[in-house]
């Protein structure tokens, strides 16, 4: 029988602040796992280290919370030993984009079948508030000795320079929206990445639920989510290559990374990148080992009773004096 | 060299000019016609341009090392000239491209200034000239045989009988050139040369038709050598079980054979030459199974790399990654998870000078102390070394059975020395790989606790993606499940799980898996690693010249140290004489620490070459007579 939604649920205590955008993000995960009927065991979560990091123990599947930075060769491990299983990594931007940062341009480059989820904030939490790579240059969160000295990574933008295939943002407190920008990172043949901005109510106090609400200070409330707008509703703005035509890849890159660089007044949250006319590394591999998906590393049997059954006996006999 | 054969030569010449296909002509020759033959390379960190070379010595029994001083140098160019005129044993051959003879020593750009300053003060005190004709002088002096031969010569008159001028200038036929020298001065017969050469180029026709006319011409060319005393002849015997072998084939055919499945890896000398030897034989036959595959995948950098292999691990793939020191150093907070999270994972270590990039090319055992603690925190692990190339294919089997039986990393410990040798060696035997892949589980009975305490601390382990095998791992301080925990009663208790299996390891591994003894006798040489066969030759040379009385003791395991097994095969020993290629003498702290006394001598060397038989034999005959210091330092080679 399929898992119900309370299925995916662990019965670990969580410790997120109350209010965390986080929760949005991890009820997502487990509403989107469980429609698509994802088996236990055939899913896995790889985490970061930080709050976020913790999401591998609130998920009632296979999790390995990792180390600082290090998740996306952990999943990547994971994946290619058995493509079988679906990779969720997840993480923050200090995680991914601070010291993971060598990783996440490199498993772009590769474009393994797997989704990958950044939990952004802005700053790190829970060594309580320093400046992460997203802060924008000269912010200044409430932790903060003086404002932010750094320029400000652009996620989006680094993803689809950096061959991701599927690039979306998404936003913690819009669940619905949300689950389905999972869902189609989840099936989608390639490197799926979404970015989802995900207020931290104890230490950034600039980007804030409100903030994003266009609710600033010494304004009047407007409508909910008013900085936040939503790309499919744009019908001039199509994500998704069609043809495997370098002129069209270039242009739907230019396109997103433009859109990428939208902040402040007009944030667009949706699928900004789409390509699923590059191969997927699982084809790559299957340029050199035919049998790869069918045989992989994980389902290869390499012992009969007790005895290696390897033949080496081709490279031995080549070594012949 | 009556009778019994053993003469060592030397090929040098700049890097990328062909001095390893030279030697693997001739290696391949002398392999072929029934000799056994040890060969080393040592090279500068460039590409093209800095001094290379390859020493091999052949013998009609069996050699495990190589010996102080060149029965023959074949040099192409200057430096080798300049680097190793001094090296040429009395009654040797120099044989060298006659144009280089008005070379100046301030003309060889690539020579170390400090090269050039000694090689200056050893001709003036010789009243010879700062130059290649100097360092012939006084070679020859020295009672070496001195053969100029022009290598173009030889291309010109091959021009000529083939009348086509191009050949002139091939002088990328220099390696074929400089390996028909050192047979003809070896007294190869010229047929067993060109088959050589002929298997050398079996790929490339064409090249190996002009290159046999090249031999035809070095032949001829080099007329006026004398012919030795024993002639490198055929041997009247087949060898059916005997493979020529690079250093690192021990333990990439002993992966494929070990049922390892998927290796990441960093670029890094010495270790990659195993990845991408993986890679080009990826597809691996299966006895009554489809075909396999090893899955070798090049990360961005070794933090990656480690990461990978451990993703993989955790899905029941026997998976490994490979490197050195540097990137071993980068390796270090997921060996750490590894241990934390007592996943199977075999890293193969091949060791070069350090600290830091230090000799980037060159040989040391420097890393045994450092990676015995490498990581903070305490976690189990086992580290082993292998001692020579053969060794090394049967321990790799053994170090993913150890990693998965006892659900810890293993470091495989290899060195520069090993990598870049070239050996006669009997061949890999597969079906002695044992396949043990301890609690590892097929399918799960009930709730699945992936860190369940009890039993013999080491918990039934699933692989992602096993029905009703959800587990949690995380590199903080867990509870059975996997899941974070802080609490004092269960961390006391993961950690006893954790730490008992080294004791277990200790308990359940043969003791001839854990440590070798070789010989007999009042001395004992304690080491470990690739000293082996310098160590192994040095006591057989000893013997014949009336020095007995000595022991090896090789340690394999040696973390966690077999203190009793090792004190057991050192039962009666007087003087306990430790050596290693470091300058600390790690093992020798080991030892002092688990057997509570130390070594009386230590026969050390850290100048990034490896040791000699002749030198060890040296150390060790003053250790016999008394004479020897408590540290010996080792010095030989360039």
């Amino acid at each position: 029988m399929a898992p119900n939604l309370a299925d995916y649920k662990t019965d670990v205590h969580n410790d997120w602040c109350p209010g965390c955008g986080d929760f949005g993000i991890l009820n997502t995960i487990r509403m989107s796992l469980a429609e698509m009927g994802l088996e236990r065991h055939n899913a896995a979560i790889f985490s970061g280290i930080g709050c976020s990091g913790k999401t591998a123990h609130f998920v009632n599947v296979t999790g390995i919370h990792t180390l600082h930075g290090r998740v996306l060769p952990f999943a990547q491990g994971a994946a290619l030993a058995n493509p079988a299983i679906r990779v969720i990594a997840v993480g923050g931007d200090g995680d991914g984009l601070g010291i993971g940062a060598g990783h996440f341009v490199a498993a772009g480059r590769r474009n393994v079948n797997m989704a990958y989820i950044i939990f952004d904030n802005g700053v790190y939490g829970l060594t309580k508030g320093q400046a992460s790579p997203t802060l924008k240059l000269g912010t200044k969160t409430k932790s903060l000795a003086a404002p932010n000295v750094n320029y400000n990574v652009n996620p989006l933008g680094l993803a689809v320079t950096s061959g991701f295939t599927f690039v979306a943002r998404g936003y913690s407190y819009d669940v619905a929206h949300l689950k389905d920008l999972l869902k189609a990172a989840i099936t989608h043949k390639g490197l799926a990445f979404v970015d989802v901005l995900s207020p931290c109510p104890t230490y950034n106090d600039v980007n804030t639920r409100d903030w994003y609400a266009g609710n600033d200070p010494g304004t009047e409330q407007k409508e909910r989510h008013a900085r936040i707008y939503k790309l499919e509703k744009d019908s001039d703005y199509d994500p998704v290559v069609h043809f495997s035509d370098p002129k069209e890849i270039n242009t739907k890159i230019s396109q997103a990374l433009a859109k990428s660089l939208e902040w402040d007044s007009r944030i667009p949250i949706g699928v900004f990148y789409k390509n699923e006319t590059i191969t997927p590394y699982s084809g790559r591999i299957m340029d050199t080992i035919p049998n790869y998906l069918e045989n992989p590393p994980a389902a290869q049997r390499i012992d009969h009773k007790a005895h290696s059954t390897s033949e080496i006996s081709p490279l031995v006999d080549s070594l012949r004096v | 060299m009556s009778g019994h054969l053993d003469v060592s030569c030397m090929v040098g010449g700049p890097q990328g000019s062909g001095v390893e296909s030279s030697s693997g002509i001739f290696v391949n020759a002398c392999a072929s016609m029934g000799y056994h033959v040890f060969g080393k390379r040592e090279f500068y960190s460039n590409i093209k341009g800095h001094h290379s070379y390859f020493v091999i010595r052949v013998s009609d029994e069996q050699v495990r090392s190589n010996v102080n001083g060149t029965d023959i140098l074949i040099a192409y160019d200057a430096e080798t000239i300049l680097q190793h005129y001094g090296d040429i044993n009395r009654g040797g051959m120099l044989i060298y491209d006659k144009e280089l003879d008005k070379t100046d020593i301030d003309d060889i750009y690539t020579l170390d200034a400090n090269y050039a300053a000694r090689a200056r003060a050893d001709l003036d005190s010789k009243n010879a000239p700062h130059s290649v004709q100097g360092a012939v002088d006084s070679a020859r002096n020295a009672g070496v045989t001195v053969y100029p031969v022009s290598f173009r010569a030889i291309l010109a008159s091959l021009a000529e009988s083939t009348d086509n001028p191009k050949l002139k200038n091939m002088t990328r036929m220099f390696n074929v050139i400089a390996a028909g020298l050192v047979m003809k001065a070896l007294g190869v017969p010229l047929e067993q040369t060109t088959n050589a050469v002929a298997r050398a180029f079996a790929s490339k026709p064409k090249i190996a038709e002009l290159g046999t006319k090249v031999l035809e011409h070095t032949y001829a060319s080099a007329d006026g050598f004398a012919a030795p005393a024993t002639p490198l002849v055929p041997l009247d015997r087949s060898r059916p079980d005997t493979i020529l072998a690079q250093g690192f084939y021990g333990t990439a055919i002993g992966k494929i054979a070990a049922g390892c499945r998927f290796q990441s890896y960093y670029p890094i000398t010495p270790a990659s030459d195993e990845s991408v030897y993986l890679e080009s034989h990826s597809i691996v036959g299966v006895r009554n199974d489809r075909p396999g595959s090893t899955l070798v995948v090049q990360c961005e950098d070794e933090l990656s790399a480690i990461g990978m292999a451990i993703g993989s691990a955790l899905t029941g793939t026997r998976s490994s990654t490979c490197t050195s020191g540097p990137g071993f150093s980068l390796m270090v907070e997921c060996l750490g998870w590894a241990g934390m999270n007592e996943v199977p994972l075999v890293i193969t270590l091949y060791q070069r000078s350090g600290p830091s990039t230090g000799l980037p090319t060159r040989h040391g055992q420097d890393d045994l102390l450092p990676t015995i603690h490498a990581g903070h925190g305490e976690f189990p692990r086992i580290v082993y070394a292998s001692g020579d190339v053969e060794e090394s294919f049967y321990d790799t089997g053994r170090c993913f059975n150890y990693a998965e039986k006892y659900q810890v990393p293993v470091i495989h410990m290899m060195d520069k020395f090993l990598a870049s040798t070239v050996l006669t060696c009997t061949k890999f035997d597969g079906s002695k790989i044992a396949i043990e892949r301890g609690k590892l589980l097929d399918k799960v009975d009930g709730k699945y606790k992936r860190f369940e305490l009890g039993g013999d601390g080491i918990s039934p382990r699933a692989r992602m993606g096993l029905e009703d095998g959800v587990f949690w791992c995380t590199g903080d301080e867990h509870d059975e499940h996997g899941h974070i925990t802080e609490d004092p009663l269960i961390r006391t208790q993961m950690m006893e799980k954790r730490q008992s299996r080294e004791g277990l390891a200790l308990r359940a591994i043969p003791d001839d898996e854990q440590a070798v003894l070789y010989g007999d006798g009042r001395i004992a040489v304690i080491s470990w690693g690739s000293t082996k066969g310098p160590i192994l030759d040095a006591i057989d040379d000893l013997a014949k010249r009336g020095i007995g009385g000595i022991r090896f003791v090789q340690v394999k395991m040696v973390h966690p140290f077999p203190t009793d097994y090792v004190r057991h095969l050192l039962e009666g020993a007087e003087v306990i004489v430790d050596v290693e290629s470091n300058y600390t003498a790690q093992l020798g702290e080991i030892f002092s620490r688990n057997l509570c006394r130390d070594p009386d001598h230590y026969i050390i060397k850290y100048t990034g070459r490896a040791m000699t038989s002749t030198e060890i034999a040296g150390a060790l005959a003053r250790v016999a007579d008394g004479s020897a210091k408590k540290r010996e330092v080792l010095t030989y080679g360039a």
